[in-house]
């Protein structure tokens, strides 16, 4: 069986700063696949690479088999490797309707038509309504997006992305700054995606991270520290010396 | 279910409908001509004006693209409708064709000079791209006529049918309507899929990437439309005023443009035409009053402008409007908020 998604030697320099160095990893179909690593070891620089808004200075990247080290982020995105942000990064003055609109459009490749009003096309709208609700964003769709609570905007940040039907999500820290009374609404929306959706988790919070994944992979300084299943790392003594002894919220 | 996606979508293309105040508008635009009829001609340089600021708001009001050369585009279509005229076809249809062909033309090579790079970056260049034009055409005087200008252009009447007199009316009425057809194409465009797509790369290009938007490609197809309209208003102004002077491809004009539709607002297409009547009438108006220092005054009106805040401004102008379509109704200020 091929993996979803594949690295080869992937090596990533800026300058004499080696920020990814020679890292190969495999995430299996329908895993749910973390990254951790403390802070500097690569985390960010390792998704720009696998998600093309950076180019490796060496090294290949598969999809689903595929080369496509060379394309760019948004054919990959067609391609089914989508990625959500720890920043929050929505359309300010866009509606939550209106962004799933632009991600659903872009899929089924009507995204460019000038001559319709947008908003016509049932079957986009219908979908963007099905999501959002499913979201728990039923009763924001009209309103912009920089008028919802951070919570919400966390929640439209992720459904942005699954709006695009990925085959690999890429989930940078998807908890990051959500208040703990709204955690939940994260977590159960992590835990209902679909089971053939491969998930790669980029996450601080080891909580999250035991509780959810099922295959971690530790960075340390750009390289890869270890790999195993989650029991295998909480007892690695290794991890547990860079990472885990330290201070995870930084 | 069906429900709420038929109340989503009603919601989604509400703001897009035609409305009354735009009725009336273009009502009142007509009924300019027997008004003032001694005014066509000034009328037919503001629709002209407000076309041309029209095609900048394509891009700086809806994808962001900032513009120091617009005229370029104007003095592209400007020449070509020209030489066109001068050469035997004269019909004004044709030109305006040929014209916004051109100015497409150029528009599309040199749009990919801004897809990287700040909006400094992007000012400098289409600077650099005016100025570029503006020498080439000095220099090959032989075929623009440089300094003096064209000279011998004969522009047939429109469609065969309507000459054009002394007094502007034919001007007036053939620039009004070119505004009004491309303002509904520009409608359209803005209102669709591909406009709100702009608008997410204007708002956050990062993250349309992210979801499977080509920035590039997007910018280049508007930057390309822009440069058509552009073209389109440059040739109306050759036609109707059967001149063509190196003074199209001016940096004047380029401020001047990004002047009228700071004015008239950015990013809600009547902001260029707005612009083009305010800034139109105070010159006529200051010019009348101290012909060598009108400039200060437009300077003034810009400084406030921009100090005030446009939006409170234009807010204050749409309830005003509001309330006189609607009989005194005037809009919660949260309303207008979320269109």
């Amino acid at each position: 069986m091929t993996a979803a998604l594949t690295t080869h030697d992937l090596v990533k320099n800026f300058g004499g700063l080696v920020a990814t160095d020679h890292v190969s990893l495999s995430i299996a179909k329908g895993a749910r696949h973390a990254l951790i690593g403390p802070n500097g070891a690569g985390k960010t620089t390792l998704i720009n690479l696998l998600t093309g808004v950076l180019q490796p200075t060496s090294g290949r990247i598969q999809l689903m088999g595929e080369d496509v080290t060379a394309i760019s982020q948004h054919s990959r995105v067609k391609r089914g490797l989508v990625r959500t942000f720890q920043i929050n990064q929505i359309f300010a003055d866009l509606t939550p309707l209106q962004s799933l609109g632009l991600a659903i459009s872009e899929r089924h490749g009507h995204g460019s038509d000038w001559w319709r009003v947008a908003g016509t096309d049932q079957g986009v709208v219908a979908e963007a309504v099905e999501t959002l609700t499913q979201f728990g964003l039923g009763d924001v769709l009209h309103i912009p997006t920089h008028h919802l609570p951070y919570g919400k905007q966390r929640l439209l940040e992720i459904a942005l992305a699954f709006a695009c039907k990925p085959q690999v999500l890429l989930l940078d820290e998807p908890a990051a700054g959500v208040p703990e009374e709204e955690r939940h609404d994260i977590i159960r929306i992590l835990k209902s995606l679909p089971a053939d959706v491969t998930i790669v988790l980029i996450e601080h919070d080891m909580e999250l991270v035991f509780s959810y994944a099922d295959r971690i992979t530790v960075l340390v300084n750009g390289g890869i520290l270890t790999e195993g299943s989650v029991d295998e790392i909480a007892k690695d003594q290794r991890v547990r010396t860079v990472y885990l002894g330290e201070d995870a919220h930084d | 279910m069906t429900h709420s996606v038929e109340n989503a979508m009603a919601m989604m293309t509400r703001t897009t409908r035609w409305s009354h105040w735009e009725t009336l508008f273009w009502l009142a635009s007509l009924a300019l001509l027997p008004l003032f009829p001694n005014k066509a001609l000034l009328f037919s340089q503001i629709a002209i004006m407000g076309l041309f600021a029209l095609s900048l708001d394509l891009i700086l009001g809806y994808a962001g693209i900032v513009s120091l050369g617009h005229a370029a585009f104007f003095g592209v279509g400007a020449y070509v409708a020209g030489l066109m005229a001068k050469h035997g076809w004269g019909d004004p249809t044709l030109g305006l064709l040929a014209a916004a062909s051109g100015a497409a033309l150029i528009g599309f090579v040199t749009s990919f000079l801004l897809l990287r790079g700040s909006d400094l970056t992007r000012l400098m260049v289409t600077l650099g791209i005016a100025l570029m034009l503006f020498e080439a055409a000095n220099r090959f005087a032989s075929i623009t006529g440089g300094a003096d200008g064209l000279q011998g252009m004969m522009v047939k009447p429109v469609l065969g049918l309507f000459s054009f007199d002394l007094f502007g009316k034919t001007a007036y009425l053939y620039s009004l309507t070119i505004l009004f057809l491309l303002l509904i194409l520009a409608r359209r465009i803005v209102y669709s899929p591909f406009g709100l797509s702009l608008r997410a790369v204007k708002a956050n290009s990062l993250r349309a990437g992210a979801i499977g938007i080509s920035s590039a490609t997007r910018l280049v197809a508007i930057y390309t439309i822009s440069a058509a309209y552009a073209g389109v208003a440059g040739a109306l102004s050759a036609q109707t005023t059967q001149l063509v002077s190196l003074d199209v491809l001016d940096f004047h004009r380029s401020a001047d443009v990004m002047l009228v539709l700071v004015i008239g607002g950015v990013g809600w297409l009547y902001g260029g035409i707005i612009g083009a009547i305010i800034f139109s009438l105070m010159q006529d108006w200051l010019a009348g009053i101290t012909p060598q220092y009108w400039e200060f005054w437009i300077g003034l009106v810009l400084v406030v402008l921009v100090l005030v805040g446009h939006g409170r401004l234009q807010s204050y102008a749409r309830m005003l409007i509001h309330a006189i379509t609607h009989k005194g109704r005037v809009a919660h200020p949260d309303q207008r908020g979320t269109s």
